[in-house]
């Protein structure tokens, strides 16, 4: 996950207005705490590894409903993959809001909103 | 020559729904616009739909575009003809494919926002400062794509066979309905852009799970239970092939293909979000955690595939012939004539028609993709870099008319195998991107010239180990995706094996242009970048307040 966020510090001091001390490095998050990340980290490694490992439910027995047990853990796995790849969101998205209420309350303030459709398509110097 | 009556009820059922999709797609061009934007005129409006989808219309948008009509056509066909390793590996497939995308896409979601890249060949062109490893990407997603496009025809064309259609002796006529549905499709992409798949994958998703819910509920009962069914698909598959001497299929794999089950599986997840209509309907999305929302909740459908997979095998038990218009086996019929085998006409036009509706969504996402990858990474970074943002949305919307014609004609005027092959290749050719991709959203630590190298060699090496697999039956090249290691006897997906040579490449070349002290290109992205959120300022914005504020200092974006 995303560890690697800007420093913080502002290039062009306190002679402009508040808004210019927004710069292309300006922190949009505080540091992380690694908790959340490495526990998301194993339940999204457990969702990927699991299913990828046919050594552990390559059976008949036990049947479910007259279907092989190959083919109704792996549609077992479905839902299972979804709510731990759901509990992850939760983690990662909780730190992620506390971070940036971080970052709002120690850097500079927040600006310019995703509804101000400007300056399309002008990506590159 | 041909033995098939056209159902009429049913066909009368598909080209109605039909008619009320192209219609949705046509008033697509004015849905969800913002009053401050007058026509689609820039990439941002066609290409991506105003970058404004939110959690649920991405959820259809994604579901359509990942679950192809080729998918459901093809993976209940493989289970029907050779069993679980080329057919139920999509179970898998799909599982892991959504924590791979959580933990990669909402990076590419932020920087892309932050940018404006509406391509994920701008982001290695922005991130490297190399237009030719960007050009690299572009050619690769253009050219896997294409084969990608003419296989939704194919399932059209499924479709359209077991309806009784294209029986005439007349070449242009036999392809006649194809040729209608291709220019209607075409024609509300051009004026509707992204946002007209959008809206019809909402309908045709609704009508997919319908179908399937009822089939995978009706049919079981009515062939004495999953267990009889289990049993005459397990007795099939083990039936021994006069030819090669090898049972007939795979019921529930062995060791030695434990290999080829887990590489099939990981190498398609990691390729299908490199493939350019995955990356458009992720970057159409309003916020960096709508993609991560959507990873949790779109499994639904791979519960849904993993059932119409098994439809494959009630399809054995049912005694389902698929008979093409030639008098030949075709199990890309299987399900199509399950339907209509064992469903009053009404429904089983209602399900055929669902597959053929979910062969116009991704095929528009499609073209839109490829079109865009054109117009930016080739068209702008090589002919013209001051295009501004209206010509760029001219150009991509002839260019995505184009691109379908071309899988129109590849369809008709070629083998079908021709198609099958090339996405086959597709798919080996589209994860050599994703060291430069995916490496890049983490690290600059690669060289761009190592990576471009990188990838070379890892296409070169699939085109070559997939040539070499030669179809025991009919001697044909490209006989299957799977070769054994070079050296070993460990089979694996061609894909994954050329994926690993390619990352040992670029790592070591890496090192050695690092040892030269070759130049490495400028970077245009910053670590805040990886993490913006739709609330977070673009970089064109911060940079025109900079503008004004501060005399003298950094010029602005022109």
């Amino acid at each position: 996950m995303s560890h690697a966020d800007g420093s913080g510090h502002s290039q062009n001091g306190e002679a402009f207005p508040e808004d210019s001390r927004l710069t292309r490095d300006t922190a949009i998050r505080g540091p992380a705490r690694p908790a959340p990340y490495i526990g998301a980290g194993i339940l999204l490694a457990a969702a990927i590894l699991f299913p990828l490992l046919p050594q552990l439910y390559a059976f008949d027995a036990p049947r479910l409903g007259g279907m092989p047990f190959f083919y109704w853990y792996q549609l077992l796995w479905v839902p299972v993959s979804a709510i731990l790849t759901g509990s992850s969101y939760l983690l990662v998205t909780k730190e992620d809001r506390r971070r940036r209420a971080e970052a709002r309350a120690g850097g500079p303030p927040q600006a310019g909103s995703a509804s101000a459709r400007t300056g399309l398509g002008g990506d590159r110097p | 020559m041909n033995g098939r009556e056209i159902n009429w009820t049913a066909l009368v059922i598909v080209v109605l729904l039909f008619v009320v999709v192209a219609v949705m797609g046509f008033l697509a061009a004015k849905w969800r616009r913002g009053t401050d934007v007058e026509g689609l005129h820039s990439l941002d409006e066609w290409g991506l739909g105003g970058r404004g989808f939110g959690t649920w219309i991405t959820w259809f948008l994604l579901g359509g575009d990942l679950y192809t009509a080729y998918t459901f056509v093809a993976v209940p066909a493989a289970m029907w003809a050779t069993g679980a390793v080329s057919g139920f590996f999509a179970v898998p497939y799909t599982i892991v494919l959504y924590p791979i995308i959580f933990i990669i896409m909402s990076r590419l979601w932020s920087v892309s926002h932050r940018h404006g890249y509406v391509t994920s060949a701008d982001f290695v062109g922005g991130r490297y400062g190399s237009r030719w490893l960007s050009l690299a990407v572009a050619v690769t997603g253009i050219v896997a794509t294409m084969p990608y496009i003419a296989l939704q025809l194919v399932g059209i064309k499924a479709v359209l066979t077991v309806l009784g259609l294209g029986s005439s002796g007349n070449v242009l006529l036999t392809d006649l309905p194809l040729i209608l549905a291709f220019v209607v499709l075409a024609a509300y992409t051009y004026t509707s852009g992204l946002r007209a798949p959008a809206m019809i994958a909402v309908v045709k998703d609704l009508l997919i799970y319908l179908a399937v819910i009822v089939a995978v509920i009706y049919l079981p009962i009515k062939f004495g239970g999953w267990d009889t069914i289990f049993g005459s698909a397990q007795s099939k598959l083990a039936t021994v092939n006069q030819a090669t001497g090898k049972p007939a299929g795979v019921f529930i794999p062995g060791a030695a293909n434990y290999s080829a089950y887990w590489s099939l599986a990981l190498g398609s997840a990691m390729a299908l979000f490199m493939y350019p209509h995955s990356v458009t309907a992720v970057l159409a999305s309003k916020a960096r955690n709508t993609i991560r929302r959507n990873a949790a909740i779109l499994p639904l459908y791979s519960l849904m595939l993993g059932f119409l997979a098994l439809l494959g095998f009630v399809a054995i038990q049912a005694g389902t012939k698929p008979i093409d218009l030639d008098g030949s086996v075709n199990p890309q019929l299987v399900v199509p004539q399950l339907f209509l085998d064992h469903f009053p006409a009404w429904f089983a036009g209602i399900a055929l028609a669902a597959i053929a509706i979910g062969a116009l969504v991704p095929a528009a996402i499609m073209s839109i993709a490829a079109a865009n990858m054109f117009t930016r990474n080739i068209y702008r970074d090589f002919i013209r870099p001051d295009v501004d943002a209206r010509t760029e949305a001219k150009v991509s919307k002839i260019v995505s008319l184009v691109v379908k014609v071309g899988a129109l004609v590849f369809v008709i005027a070629m083998d079908q195998s021709a198609a099958i092959n090339m996405q086959l290749l597709g798919g080996i050719w589209i994860l050599q991107t994703f060291p430069a991709v995916v490496a890049g959203l983490y690290t600059r630590w690669f060289d761009r010239w190592a990576l471009l190298v990188g990838w070379a060699v890892g296409i070169i090496f699939g085109t070559v180990s997939a040539y070499n697999v030669v179809n025991p039956v009919t001697k044909a090249h490209f006989g299957g995706s799977v070769a054994p290691i070079p050296g070993t006897d460990i089979s694996v997906y061609i894909a994954v094996s050329a994926f690993a040579l390619n990352l040992v490449v670029a790592a070591v070349l890496t090192l050695v242009l690092r040892a030269l002290k070759v130049r490495t290109g400028e970077d245009l992205t910053r670590p805040t970048d990886y993490a913006a959120d739709e609330t977070d300022p673009k970089v064109v914005q911060i940079e025109k307040i900079q503008h004004y504020t501060q005399p003298g200092g950094p010029s602005p974006v022109a």
